[in-house]
């Protein structure tokens, strides 16, 4: 093998590291994850029952409900997603263990790409049962979907999530107190702009120009229309979503670089449980 | 036969063109409120290592004393590129710790008083994780791991229980593991036996030893322990409020100050003794 084989070698081997270790996690506090997703549930038949309450005829009442669901789940998927790229730095900082990752012999966008890696796989499953139980519970049909469609944008969509992600877990680095709720708040802010619950076109134009660099955009959008009609995968949304994660992923890795160059010459980069 | 890997022709290569350790009048500052002017007090720079400047040979041992605060923990952080200096220039094996810091991460590994474990996940799955990091297969480590967790003296019926449930000693012992997993060519211990009941402190010195003589390992010894950097150190050196004072052969010490023992040298060096810590010694803490 050349020497830049095994380099890239030894760089997946160390990806393939974090999500092991995350699977590992997941099986030790799989407790909590039962606890999470009942709360998501409930969380998510608590939106989707407005449909029911606004009145409307069956029909549109179940696109109503279906929508809403998609929007309720595109929410709990990205949400695991920026929770788990915020972790990558608090968790670690909580665990002790911060200063043995950040001093290993991977790089950075390996690191983060474990952890990117690890939290589409298990952000997919939960959204799948997420959907399925409300869907089940609410009693609403979709003969027309097409899940493939919709699960196939959401993969594409994942990238740029993870990209933005990353921009979002270099804060608890600078801030270590206030870092992982700042992640939460640009979490919220893309989805208010994204349409989560509502088309696009309700809100003021200068949100509607913001929600055009949102990922999260084009994959509510898309998700909905192969679950409600069939849709297949439009070009027109699975073009913006590679152009944003183009621009994403350099980007967040850049910032995470610039953070961590911070950190290390503040002295933030340790342990603090 | 050693449970270490056999150094590559590359780490031999740098072993045989420099000395391990390079550091000239390294210095790093951190900015801190006084905290006696309250919180809205102005940030300040506080001196954590001021223009220290040593070497270490290939294969040495070499202990560095001080108080808590002294800027021992900062020494090992920057060695580690776990931090950026603030002036001098600090060399290991023959790359800038702060320009190469990828090439100095496969050289290089550490074990911190703080056991830093993933508290719920075993010792085993810890030392992979760990592994993983430096390349190292499932296939690598399957063998591996359980050998070099019983030449620690870690309990094999154990080896799959979480850490939180391991005594602080045990926890020890996994974190020497690690560390010698990746068969590190300089190894940083910052201060490995703080905490240990007196035999697992031992049982950690006696293994530090076994660790030099069989794996040619350079290390370094951040400690506040007088007796353990005489018993392991071939030089030892103070560092006292970021300063070194001197990095000398124990006996070269005594000799330098006319007296018998450390603890007499530190007096003698500094003015007060090793067990007094004023304030600003306790407020440098933070930066230790």
């Amino acid at each position: 093998m050349t020497t830049a084989a095994v380099a890239l070698r030894r760089e997946l081997v160390g990806l393939a590291g974090i999500v092991e270790r995350n699977v590992y996690l997941t099986k030790r506090y799989f407790l909590w994850d039962v606890a999470f997703m009942v709360w998501t549930i409930a969380n998510t038949l608590t939106i989707v029952f407005i449909a029911r309450a606004a009145g409307l005829p069956p029909a549109k009442e179940n696109q109503l409900a279906t929508a809403l669901l998609v929007g309720a789940v595109i929410w709990a998927f990205l949400g695991i997603i920026f929770e788990f790229m915020t972790e990558t730095v608090a968790w670690e900082r909580w665990e002790g263990t911060i200063e043995y990752t950040f001093m290993a012999p991977l790089s950075r966008s390996m690191h983060l790409g474990g952890m990117g890696a690890f939290a589409v796989l298990y952000g997919l499953i939960r959204a799948t049962i997420l959907f399925f139980v409300v869907a089940a519970f609410i009693g609403i049909h979709v003969p027309d979907a097409n899940f493939a469609a919709a699960l196939a944008l959401l993969a594409i969509a994942s990238v740029s999530f993870v990209g933005v992600g990353m921009m979002t877990s270099v804060l608890p680095l600078i801030s270590p107190e206030k870092g992982a709720q700042l992640g939460f708040v640009a979490q919220g802010l893309m989805l208010v702009v994204s349409g989560v619950y509502y088309p696009v076109s309700v809100m003021p134009g200068w949100m509607q120009a913001i929600s055009t660099i949102s990922p999260a955009t084009y994959a509510i959008r898309g998700c909905r229309a192969s679950i409600i009609d069939g849709a297949p995968l439009l070009w027109s949304n699975v073009w913006p979503l590679l152009v944003i994660a183009v621009v994403s992923i350099p980007l967040g890795l850049a910032i995470f670089r610039r953070g961590e160059r911070y950190a290390k010459k503040h002295g933030k980069l340790k342990r603090s449980g | 036969m050693s449970i270490f890997a056999a150094p590559t022709s590359f780490t031999s290569e740098l072993r045989r063109r420099s000395p391990a350790v390079e550091v000239r009048d390294l210095r790093k500052d951190f900015l801190r409120r006084d905290r006696r002017n309250g919180r809205l007090a102005r940030k300040r720079r506080w001196p954590a290592l001021r223009g220290v400047t040593f070497e270490i040979a290939r294969g040495e041992c070499v202990a560095i004393l001080g108080q808590n605060g002294s800027g021992k923990s900062t020494l090992v952080r920057l060695l580690s590129t776990l931090l950026l200096h603030d002036g001098g220039e600090a060399r290991i094996f023959g790359h800038d710790a702060f320009r190469e810091s990828r090439a100095i991460r496969r050289l290089v590994n550490r074990v911190s008083v703080e056991a830093s474990f993933f508290k719920k996940m075993s010792a085993a799955e810890n030392l992979s994780y760990a592994a993983r990091f430096y390349g190292m297969t499932p296939r690598q480590t399957r063998d591996r791991i359980p050998e070099i967790l019983e030449r620690v003296g870690f309990p094999p019926e154990r080896r799959n229980e979480a850490m939180e449930h391991l005594s602080r000693g045990m926890q020890q012992k996994v974190a020497l593991a690690r560390a010698l997993l990746t068969s590190p060519v300089l190894l940083l211990l910052d201060e490995p036996t703080t905490g240990l009941d007196p035999r697992s402190k031992l049982e950690v010195q006696e293994f530090i030893r076994e660790v030099r003589a069989e794996h040619d390992a350079t290390i370094l010894l951040c400690t506040h322990d007088m007796a353990e950097a005489e018993a392991l150190a071939d030089r030892v050196g103070i560092l006292d409020r970021g300063e070194l004072l001197f990095l000398e052969p124990v006996e070269d010490v005594k000799r330098r100050y006319g007296v018998a023992t450390l603890e007499e040298a530190f007096f003698a060096a500094t003015g007060r003794t090793f067990e007094e810590e004023q304030e600003d010694d306790a407020e440098r803490e933070v930066f230790a």
